[in-house]
């Protein structure tokens, strides 16, 4: 495992880089970083479609969220990968339409995630906006969101390692990323798939794991300061 | 751009044929996993109840190698890695046989327990443990107290849960198309690749996806109404 390690570790973190494309565990986190933060708009306005009084919008917003719901990720991708650039009628690197297809997938939990955050709310704070006289947008971007976006960072958080699962996906397409450098390394070295494959589940268990912990940290944290008292687990 | 639909091409012969087939795999593949997944969850969720800390922590481990590592990896572990394990005999039987659904359906079911066996756990904790107490102290013993209240409660709590992991086991299918297996998706690419035509491939594969998906959402929002916990 060690030999593997000391051969392949620098393609491992960064792929062929630097004497070709960025890949590995930096580019698996380049992907789901930039598909959380693009995602994240897309998903707080279909929240707030979703949780507002417009009709159309609530109808559009949920008509979204029901149909990705309902469809793997890995067709999405295919989606992205082989019909759209003969859609728009010219070719897009493989790691954008990883990326599109991620978007387009999380788009519909973190807005449902976000969606949940915004209805917890107690409904005064909205009515306490209007009765000062506060139109829509003051009310949505200076009372609500701030107070749902912050209630739900850890549900934010927790996406990202549902994020970052996700991304494995772009070994499929050909997209360089962590699992895909390791198909690579284990086709050069066929007789070692079962610490090959330890490696990579290894790599992926602690980022993940790390995040999950972090978000059950920053649960315990704001749950404490929403309710103004420390949270007894937090403390033993 | 000159790109004519025609769902015929794909809808006929040999691509009909292997799209009843990918869904029929997908079906194999989605009940199969299911119902063994359930069932290690059972048992993992009795063994975690146990207060024995050494196989408390051996099923604490199994679920959070199976929360934190992609559901793709966990397949490509099973396929890959236990080639090299099993002695060539049995390796070329299994090649004969086409046993990639089956290390499919062990990655797939063992992945689906440590997720079920998580939401009946916490269907089990949202039970006030007074609940308990007061079944004991009226004279039920541990597991008569655990049959007539705790159980009743718990798998409801736990239900909307279970229907949620099942629809993601039914789109997690899928990823078995990434060691081979051919199900719908695996097969939507084939025809795509054979016959050039996209859309309608991946057209009806994504269709096939969503009316059984949509079936699944339906079933369990019933499922959930019907057996929700009613409190008062």
């Amino acid at each position: 495992m060690l030999e593997i390690l000391r051969e392949y570790g620098l393609m491992l973190l960064v792929g062929e880089y630097p004497h070709g494309k960025l890949g590995g565990l930096a580019l698996t986190l380049i992907i789901s970083i930039a598909s959380l933060v693009i995602t994240f708009p897309c998903a707080v306005m279909i929240a707030l479609a979703r949780t507002g009084q417009s009709r159309p919008f609530k109808a559009v917003a949920s008509g979204f969220v029901h149909c990705v719901r309902a469809v793997p990720l890995l067709m999405l991708i295919f989606w992205a990968y082989f019909a759209l650039p003969i859609v728009i009628g010219f070719p897009i690197d493989a790691t954008y339409t990883l990326i599109l297809a991620i978007v387009i997938y999380q788009a519909a939990y973190l807005g449902e995630i976000i969606a949940a955050g915004i209805e917890g709310l107690s409904k005064g704070q909205m009515e306490a906006a209007k009765a000062l006289g506060l139109g829509y947008i003051p009310t949505t971007f200076r009372v609500i969101l701030p107070q749902a976006l912050f209630n739900v960072i850890p549900g934010i958080v927790n996406q990202l390692t549902t994020i970052i699962k996700e991304s494995s996906l772009g070994s499929i397409i050909a997209v360089s990323e962590l699992s895909y450098v390791m198909l690579q390394v284990n086709s050069n070295e066929v007789t070692k798939p079962l610490q090959i494959f330890g490696i990579l589940a290894a790599t992926y268990f602690i980022l993940c794991f790390a995040l999950s912990q972090a978000t059950s940290w920053l649960e315990r944290g704001i749950a404490s300061k929403r309710t103004g008292r420390v949270v007894v687990e937090a403390v033993a | 751009m000159g790109y004519q639909l025609d769902f015929g091409k794909v809808l006929q012969g040999e691509y009909l044929e292997l799209i009843l087939q990918g869904v029929q795999t997908t079906m194999v593949l989605f009940v199969l996993s299911w119902i063994f997944g359930l069932v290690l969850a059972i048992v993992l969720t009795v063994v975690r109840a146990i207060e024995f800390r050494p196989t408390q922590l051996l099923v604490a481990a199994f679920v959070e190698y199976h929360r934190n590592v992609p559901v793709l990896i966990q397949l490509f572990v099973w396929y890959f890695g236990l080639a090299v394990v099993l002695p060539d005999v049995v390796n070329d039987y299994l090649n004969d046989i086409g046993a990639e659904i089956g290390y499919a359906i062990v990655a797939l079911a063992l992945n689906k327990a440590a997720y079920m066996s998580e939401d009946f756990r916490s269907g089990m904790r949202s039970i006030h443990p007074a609940q308990m107490e007061a079944a004991r102290s009226i004279g039920l013993t541990y597991l008569g107290a655990m049959r007539w209240v705790i159980l009743p409660q718990a798998w409801r709590l736990a239900l909307p849960a279970l229907l949620g992991q099942t629809l993601i086991l039914f789109k997690g299918t899928s990823l078995a198309a990434g060691i081979g297996v051919a199900e719908l998706s695996y097969q939507a690419r084939y025809i795509e690749e054979q016959s050039f035509r996209i859309f309608e491939a991946y057209g009806i594969a994504t269709a096939i996806y969503m009316l059984i998906s949509f079936a699944i959402m339906w079933l369990s929002s019933a499922l959930s109404k019907r057996f929700r916990l009613r409190v008062k």
